[in-house]
């Protein structure tokens, strides 16, 4: 049945979010630099290379174990950014605030944004406040848009995934989905499950100094590393298999899910980065990964593979192969 | 119909366990598992405890699946 | 709680997979999964890239979101636009389609639906909303029935009177029996739900082996479970010796559970069941008893529900009864799919057909 409304699942990153994209805002802004559809767009100004990236935070609730929406607004974007190869330079912050929202509650956002942006270096150096009536939005919406300079020598893009090249993720999945879910579900979690949200743009740059042959990079966010894969598998038009057993998923978050019924493939994460690479460079890019605080437990995860095109397979515990699908609707807690 | 999993139970009040699994605390019915006590493993499907699990019985499965290894054919 | 490391699940799984290829030979065999969660648990094991290509899995009728029909659907829907009712469901549900809308859809809309996970919470949602009707979608077979009937009892201990339940329970041993009478089935063999089992014990699938002569495993939900299960049907069907046994022993025991089983048959009885795809089964669904008729979400509160239609390619009642598969169907990956689906086989990953255009058809052409 067709959609006349939106409904929650075209904003959780998976099928219907891009069909949206692609199927109204994609042909009214038609142009060939979003046509690329990377996370971010890669600009040449008068041979200065640029990447540009915006993403809006609404996350429930504001305040979850390992951050909040203001370190969000800020790592999210950084994040976009450095995945294009970039140092993430200048942001801008863009605040929609309700009537009535705690002035204390601003307070800390605002800090956390600044404590973030320090991390990563990078400056807020404009932005925007409204004030809409109570009911308008839930609290508080932001949105950061982030600029970014190209590192020389590098040429990221998800198109660039081919056979020969390993898949490597920088450590454990769902933390942060379960960090924000802690408060809903009646579950309650031991206090190693926090948001791994992260600045990445530190080991983003230490990365391509020594192996700038690096051709994807990618933060799998909203629908998850499965979601991500499938789209770069696509943009490449090249098949990839994981190995199930290599995949890092913590018991808690494991048992999470195994409650819920929610698979760590689909769930989303602040604080990780998938690096596509040609084998020859992979033992370099792990030392490198492991010796940096948000890399300590990268390892590989799969590799590119000729055909099928445009799939993602996953090699089981017990030998068998799982297609692995983009997100279609939003993961919700079955019995079933 | 059959999504459920294996807890343990931490504490019991009334008719309601807190239950842990994997690390993960929930509180969970025993109306349909009355005779259940504190230390127990019980198998809890939407909220409720369905059955106590035997950790013989879990121990003789995982021995019998460790055992076949020797009987797997491994020249691949 | 089966703690093993990689190496020992891969050795196990060698085994298994190794003997099913020995024993099942040149036979073409066709075995019956008969649970939506073993249906993804197989495709989320890759058990079919290890099978021969001579063994079928196919999906029965086990899915209780599958097998709900729009009728239920609809009057659910209906129900939804009343604005003194909150209606309550398992996520399973969200997506399904009835004739003209979902609930999805209806939320969207702006309709009071909410998710739980667990019955008890529609109590708390009752207590905490005591000027509104709070109905609870009821679907499920007998692991989840006596928990519905497990929360009539609490509500009305607890004085709850705006707690109600809109019944859609079903009963797998009747819907089997259909099957195995119908000519047109062809199972070699069946992979009992091992988590109906826990509550029902044994005995009532005891008739597929006896009356039948067909060979069924209870099967665990672990992949290797699940690959053992397979290996002892096969191993059966080469001796020629059918009967029932318990792969779950472990959790399933052979008397099930007799307070859940009491429990539920105190607030329900059996009834005559619509079940989509395969009609009206008698004696396979479950009806509020009598007594606790104050809390039928039909018997109190009224509604008028739209003309139930059917969509006329909908080829379900085939891909429930294994007859078809899911890609045979002409609806299937062009006008039925995940995102819009035509009929509840389809609707994400839980129905059979969803599972299929999720995972592909189950085997790796790489």
């Amino acid at each position: 049945m067709s959609c006349e409304r939106i409904q929650m699942a075209h904003g959780n990153g998976g099928k219907l979010s891009h069909d949206l994209v692609k199927n109204i805002m994609w042909p009214a802004f038609a142009n060939d630099i979003l046509g690329v559809m990377h996370d971010g767009a890669q600009l040449n100004i008068n041979g200065a290379r640029l990447a540009f990236s915006t993403d809006s935070y609404v996350v429930k609730p504001l305040f979850f174990p390992g951050g909040d929406i203001g370190k969000l607004a800020v790592c999210g974007t950084v994040n976009d950014v450095a995945m294009n190869g970039a140092v993430p330079l200048y942001l801008s912050a863009g605040f929609v605030l309700e009537e009535g929202f705690p002035i204390d509650s601003l307070k800390r956002i605002v800090a956390s944004m600044q404590h973030a942006a320090a991390e990563a270096g990078v400056y807020i150096v404009t932005g925007d406040t409204k004030v809409v009536e109570k009911g308008a939005v839930d609290g508080i919406f932001i949105n950061t848009a982030g600029i970014g300079q190209i590192m020389d020598g590098t040429r990221i893009a998800g198109q660039n995934a081919r056979p020969g090249q390993d898949i490597i993720l920088n450590g454990y999945l769902g933390e942060h989905a379960l960090a924000v879910m802690s408060e809903r579900h009646g579950l309650e979690f031991p206090q190693t499950v926090v948001s791994d949200c992260a600045p990445l743009n530190g080991l983003v740059a230490e990365l391509l100094f020594v192996v700038p042959q690096i051709a994807v990079l990618r933060d799998p966010t909203r629908g998850g590393l499965a979601t991500t894969l499938n789209e770069i598998a696509s943009q490449s038009q090249v098949g990839i298999m994981l190995d199930e057993t290599s995949i890092p998923v913590s018991t808690a978050v494991q048992a999470a899910c195994d409650i819920l019924g929610f698979d760590p493939l689909y769930l989303a994460n602040e604080g990780k980065m998938i690096v596509f690479v040609d084998k020859e460079y992979t033992t370099e890019v792990l030392r490198i990964m492991q010796n940096h605080i948000y890399g300590r437990e990268a390892r590989v995860i799969g590799e590119v593979v000729a055909k099928p095109l445009a799939q993602v397979g996953l090699r089981t515990g017990i030998g068998g192969v799982r297609l692995l699908d983009m997100l279609i609707g939003d993961q919700l807690p079955r019995i079933c | 119909m059959c999504l459920a999993i294996p807890g343990k139970i931490l504490d019991i009040q009334d008719m309601l366990a807190t239950v842990e699994i994997g690390g993960v605390t929930r509180k969970i019915s025993l109306m349909l598992l009355p005779e259940s006590q504190v230390g127990q493993f019980v198998l809890v499907h939407a909220g409720f405890a369905i059955q106590a699990i035997d950790e013989e019985e879990v121990r003789k499965t995982l021995d019998l699946f460790k055992e076949l290894e020797q009987y797997a054919d491994h020249d691949q | 709680m089966l703690i093993m490391t990689n190496d020992q699940v891969k050795a196990a799984a060698d085994f298994f997979t190794q003997e099913i290829i020995r024993l099942a030979g040149e036979q073409p065999l066709r075995l019956m999964e008969v649970c939506g969660t073993h249906t993804v648990a197989i495709f989320k094991a890759g058990i079919r890239q290890l099978l021969p290509k001579t063994v079928e899995l196919v999906s029965g009728p086990g899915c209780p979101v599958c097998v709900t029909p729009n009728e239920y659907l609809d009057t659910a829907i209906a129900y939804s636009k009343n604005q003194e009712v909150i209606l309550v469901t398992f996520g399973d549900m969200l997506k399904v389609p009835g004739s003209t809308s979902s609930l999805a859809a209806q939320k969207a809309e702006g309709a009071d639906i909410r998710i739980i996970y667990s019955p008890m919470e529609s109590l708390e949602i009752a207590r905490a909303n005591p000027d509104k009707k709070v109905i609870f979608l009821a679907v499920g077979f007998e692991t989840t029935a006596p928990l519905a009937a497990a929360t009539v009892l609490m509500a009305e201990k607890a004085g709850v009177k705006n707690f109600y339940v809109l019944s859609a329970h079903k009963l797998v041993p009747p819907v089997l029996r259909v099957l195995l009478m119908a000519k047109d089935t062809r199972v070699d063999g069946f992979l009992l739900p091992g988590h109906v089992s826990v509550m029902i014990g044994m005995k009532p699938y005891e008739f597929i082996s006896d009356e039948f002569n067909t060979p069924a495993v209870i099967a665990g939900f672990e992949p290797l479970d699940i690959l053992q299960s397979i290996y002892m049907l096969v191993k059966q069907i080469q001796a020629g010796t059918p009967k029932l046994e318990n792969q779950y022993r472990r959790i399933a025991l052979s008397a099930g559970n007799e307070v859940a089983c009491q429990t539920l048959y105190k607030v329900y009885e059996e009834a005559d069941a619509q079940w989509r795809g395969l009609g009206n089964l008698a004696g396979s669904g479950l009806a509020i008893r009598e007594k606790y008729r104050g809390f039928d979400a039909r018997s109190n509160i009224p509604v008028t529900v739209e003309v139930t239609k059917e969509h006329a390619g909908c080829r379900c009642g085939q891909v429930l009864r294994g007859t078809m598969l899911p890609t045979a169907c002409p609806l299937f990956g062009i006008t039925c799919r995940p995102e819009h689906p035509v009929g509840s086989c389809m609707v994400s990953g839980e129905g059979t057909c969803g599972a299929w255009y999720k995972y592909g058809a189950g085997r790796w052409q790489g």
